[in-house]
Formats: C-alpha cells, sequence, structure tokens
C-alpha cells in the first residue's frame, strides 16, 4: 500500500469497454439529461445596459467630489489624494478663493483644476481614506465604456456631485442609499 | 398544337411547391441557426442572441446580412471553377433531397383537384435520397480540395470516409423498413405506416442506427471532423468567406431540416396524426393537408432539436474511435437487424 495524501483519489476503472458501453448510448443518454436540466434552469445572465447587478454597500467605483449641505465644494486642493494614489492617477492645480466666491468653495483654497484617470486609477480608495475633507469619495458605478482614451480622463465637472439644493432630485440619485460623509462642524 | 400531353396547370402547382419548399427550407434553416445559439445558451445556463428585434429574433437576417458584406476572398493558389463550385454542390444537393419527401396530405381544390403535396412522387423515392446525399460528399470533397490548404484537404478526407462509412449501416437500417413497408415510394411508405403504426415501433434498433448515420451524414456532433473548430481550423469551409462560407454552413443546416423530415417521413410516420383516426372528424382534404402539414412540422422541429441538443452535451469522436463505431459496430447491428426483420417477415407470411 502506498500512502496517500488524502482519502479522495478514487481508483481508475480501467476495464475494456464492454460492447454495450461501446455503443455509448446509455452514456450520452445521462449526458443529455443534464443538459436537458440546466436548458430548464434560472440563468445567471443579467441583461447589462436595462439590467445592473446590485454591487455591495461597500463597492470602490467612480469617485464622487462632494458638497457640503449648502452645496460648496468640500475639496480644499490640499493634494492629500494625489500623493496616497498609488497609480498617480490624480492630477489637481488649487486656487485662491476671490472675494464673492463663498458660495461655491467652502475654504479659502479651492482645485480648479481637478482630474482623474480612471484608466489608471485601480479604484483601491486610498485616495477617500487620505481626504481629510471628506471631499472624495468611491461611489457604486463603475466606468463605462468609451471610444478613445481621452474619455476616460475625468474632469472634475463630471467627477463632482450635483449640487444639493439647486439639482436636488440628481443629488439625491448620486447619494442613492449610501450615507454621505459630510463634514458639517469644518 | 401540343407536342408534349403535360398539364400546365401541374407544372404550375408543382413550380409553385418547388418554391415554396426551397423557401421553407431556407426559413427553416436560418431559425436553426438562431435556434442553435438559444439552445447552446440556454444548456449553458446563459441566454444567448436577444438583441436583434424581440428575444433576438431578427439575429440570423443581422447575421446574413453581415456574410453578404463581407469580403470576397478567392486564395491564388486554389482552382477558381472548382472553389466556386463546392458551395454551389453543397446547397444543391441539400435543397434537391426535399423533392421526394411527402409534406402533407394531398391538397384538394374547390373543384375537386387534386394536388398530391411532393414534388415527385417516384417509384425509387428513397433512393434518390440517399443517390443525393452520396453526391453531397463531393461538395466538401471538391471545397476542401480546391482551397489549396492543408487543413481543409484533410477535414475534407476525414468528412468524405466518414460520410461514405456511415451511408452503409444508414442503407442497411433502412433496408429493414423497405422489407415490412415493400415500396420505395416515399407516399407509399407513410400509407403503410398509417395503416399498421409507426415504422419506430418495429424497428427500433434501426431507427437509433438511422438516427446516428443521420448526425454523421449531416456533419453534426459528435462526427463534425469535417469541420473540428478547434483542431482544422474549421476544415474544409477554412478558406471560404462571404456568402461563400454562408452557402456551406447553410446548407448544414437545410441538411439538418431535411434529414428531419425524411427521419420524421419512415419512422415516424410522416404526416400522419398519431393516436387519432383523422378520417372519422370529418374535416375537408382542404384542411386536413394544413393539419397534417403542422404534424410533420411538430415531428421536424423535435428532431431538430434533438440534434441541437446532442450537439451542446457530447464532444466530438476521435477518428478512431468513429471508424470503429461505424464499421465494428453500426454494421454489424444493422446486419443483425435487417436480418432478423428478414426472418420475422418471412415467419409470418409463412
Amino acid at each position: 500500500m502506498s500512502t496517500q495524501l488524502t482519502n479522495r483519489a478514487l481508483p481508475v476503472d480501467r476495464k475494456p469497454m464492454t460492447f454495450v458501453e461501446s455503443l455509448y448510448l446509455w452514456n450520452i443518454l445521462k449526458g443529455m439529461g443534464v443538459t436537458l436540466s440546466h436548458f430548464f434552469r434560472k440563468k445567471v445572465t443579467y441583461n447589462f445596459p436595462e439590467q445592473k447587478r446590485p454591487f455591495s454597500k461597500v463597492f470602490r467605483g467612480l469617485h464622487v467630489l462632494n458638497r457640503d449641505e449648502e452645496g460648496r465644494e468640500n475639496c480644499t486642493a490640499c493634494g492629500l489624494c494625489a500623493v496616497a494614489c498609488p497609480a498617480e492617477a490624480i492630477t489637481m492645480e488649487a486656487a485662491e478663493r476671490l472675494p464673492g466666491e463663498e458660495h461655491l468653495y467652502r475654504e479659502e483654497k479651492y482645485a480648479a483644476k481637478y482630474e482623474i484617470n480612471m484608466l489608471r486609477c485601480i479604484f483601491c480608495g486610498l485616495c477617500e481614506e487620505a481626504c481629510p475633507k471628506d471631499a472624495i469619495y468611491l461611489s457604486e458605478t463603475f466606468a463605462p465604456a468609451n471610444y478613445g482614451r481621452k474619455g476616460f480622463i475625468y474632469p472634475k465637472e463630471e467627477l463632482l456631485i450635483p449640487h444639493p439644493i439647486n439639482e436636488k432630485e440628481a443629488y439625491d440619485k448620486a447619494v442613492g442609499d449610501r450615507k454621505i460623509k459630510n463634514n458639517k462642524t469644518n | 398544337m401540343y407536342l408534349l400531353t403535360i398539364d400546365l396547370w401541374m407544372l404550375l402547382g408543382k413550380a409553385i411547391l418547388i418554391v415554396a419548399i426551397i423557401g421553407l427550407s431556407f426559413f427553416i434553416a436560418m431559425y436553426t441557426t438562431y435556434a442553435e445559439r438559444k439552445v447552446a445558451a440556454f444548456m449553458q445556463d446563459r441566454l444567448g442572441p436577444n438583441r436583434a428585434g424581440p428575444f433576438g429574433i431578427l439575429q440570423p437576417l443581422a447575421d446574413g446580412g453581415k456574410l453578404f458584406f463581407k469580403e470576397e476572398i478567392i486564395p491564388l493558389t486554389s482552382n477558381k471553377f472548382l472553389f466556386l463550385l463546392g458551395p454551389a454542390l453543397a446547397m444543391i444537393t441539400a435543397l434537391v433531397t426535399s423533392s421526394v419527401i411527402p409534406w402533407a396530405a394531398p391538397f384538394q381544390m374547390g373543384n375537386g383537384t387534386v394536388i398530391p403535396m411532393q414534388v415527385a412522387d417516384v417509384d425509387m423515392g428513397i433512393l434518390i435520397v440517399f443517390a443525393i446525399v452520396s453526391i453531397g460528399v463531393y461538395g466538401i470533397m471538391i471545397g476542401g480540395w480546391a482551397s489549396n490548404n492543408k487543413f481543409s484537404l484533410l477535414a475534407a478526407i476525414r468528412g468524405a470516409s466518414q460520410m461514405i462509412s456511415y451511408e452503409l449501416p444508414m442503407g442497411l437500417a433502412l433496408i429493414a423498413v423497405l422489407l415490412m413497408t415493400g415500396s420505395l415510394k416515399m407516399s407509399a411508405i407513410v400509407g403503410y405506416q398509417m395503416e399498421h403504426g409507426w415504422n419506430i415501433i418495429y424497428q427500433p434498433l434501426g431507427f437509433i442506427i438511422f438516427f446516428v448515420c443521420a448526425l454523421a451524414e449531416c456533419n453534426r456532433t459528435p462526427f463534425d471532423l469535417a469541420e473540428a473548430e478547434n483542431e482544422l481550423n474549421f476544415g474544409y469551409h477554412q478558406e471560404y468567406s462571404s456568402m461563400k462560407l454562408g452557402f456551406y454552413l447553410f446548407a448544414e443546416y437545410i441538411n439538418m431540416f431535411i434529414s428531419s423530415a425524411v427521419m420524421a417521413t419512415i419512422y415516424l410516420g410522416g404526416y400522419d396524426i398519431p393516436f387519432v383516426n383523422e378520417a372519422s372528424w370529418g374535416l375537408s382534404p382542404f384542411w386536413m393537408s394544413f393539419i397534417s402539414f403542422g404534424v410533420l412540422m411538430a415531428k421536424i422541429s423535435f428532431f431538430l432539436f434533438v440534434f441541437l441538443w446532442i450537439r451542446w452535451t457530447i464532444p466530438r469522436f476521435r477518428y478512431d474511435q468513429l471508424m470503429n463505431l461505424g464499421w465494428k459496430k453500426l454494421v454489424p447491428l444493422a446486419l443483425v437487424n435487417m436480418l432478423i426483420t428478414a426472418a420475422v417477415i418471412l415467419y409470418l407470411n409463412k
């Protein structure tokens, strides 16, 4: 007796086929039974564009730039997300808030340019963790297909969440059932 | 001036019937490709084509349109005449077989004229099927050879030897049926079954042999060695493109349709409605021919489904297994079946 690593090994039957076996009929009929049972089984396919697979609550999809409850952008262009990003997908340029722009930006500094290259992004969520202002989070949608590389570089306008007061419906839809992490006390 | 005493109306009727049957063959073949993809998908827990039209029913049209618009390529080293002859021959042989099949009970017009729903009710009906099926080998052989390509040639030789080997048990299985019915006429075979019950009851073994050989003749899995997508790069039609490829692919489905019709006619009673005596319904012959046509189509659809079902269940035979099965198993079984049938008939008629 040779030693066995597991008890799952089964001896292989190497007897030559009998005449009836060599007609293959019975085994083929058994196989056809298997395929027929699959024929009536529930299908696992999602009809993608119309029907979407439900994602988990913690799914890390496309990024969203957050606004506070008055609709001001949270981002202060500190650059921590870009530093944290292992794929170097985030590019930003800072600008100073001018008088009269207080309703647009929450703090004195804001991101004049904020781009994420979705082809570089690995959706790790480190930017979300690095952000001290809760200005960026990853949503439950994923980047749709595009015709060119340029289309995958998302500018700030595409990343920003809709205005919570002016575009209430779109905002609610974007937030979904995800609890929004608005930093209420600066 | 009448040189020939041919009834022009009969000619017209036949012409209409021919066009209708060819149209029907194309239509069925089209939707068998659709059914093939749907059945494949369902058996693999998928949904299959569902984008073109509701449930994807326009998919075959889209596929056909695509084939028409593809570039036609004729390899420089190929024999151009034979290269074009191949797919044409495959298509013609696939279509011609349908001429001897009785499609429905005879159609009676208002003025009492009876039109048989059969293009040619010739005395040697079933022999014509066999003759044409064996010409079908040339479609594959010529196509593969004219391509001037090693893989195509190999596949064509495989296909030819397979089809020739499987014609033998097919014919032997059929002889047992002919011993019982006593006629080669397709209409007589159907008539016999209407009287005495279906041939499949008396000839179950013969039916199985015939069915297996029909799979081989149509180059369907598990006998699709002539195509062998993954070993021979699509085999004999590898060099073909555009609608010439379409002809080959289409001829396969028409072959399936026609061989289903032949099997339904020989073993399942053709257009006979089972378990009932339709004469007692008192329906007019006009409607009876429609109903009987529907019954035949139902039987054909069942066979087509089994064809697809088998394809998506079992893998391809190895070449030696194929030859073993053909020559060492099916031929002896068919011979035994034939001898037993002959002995029983001799005993009963004594």
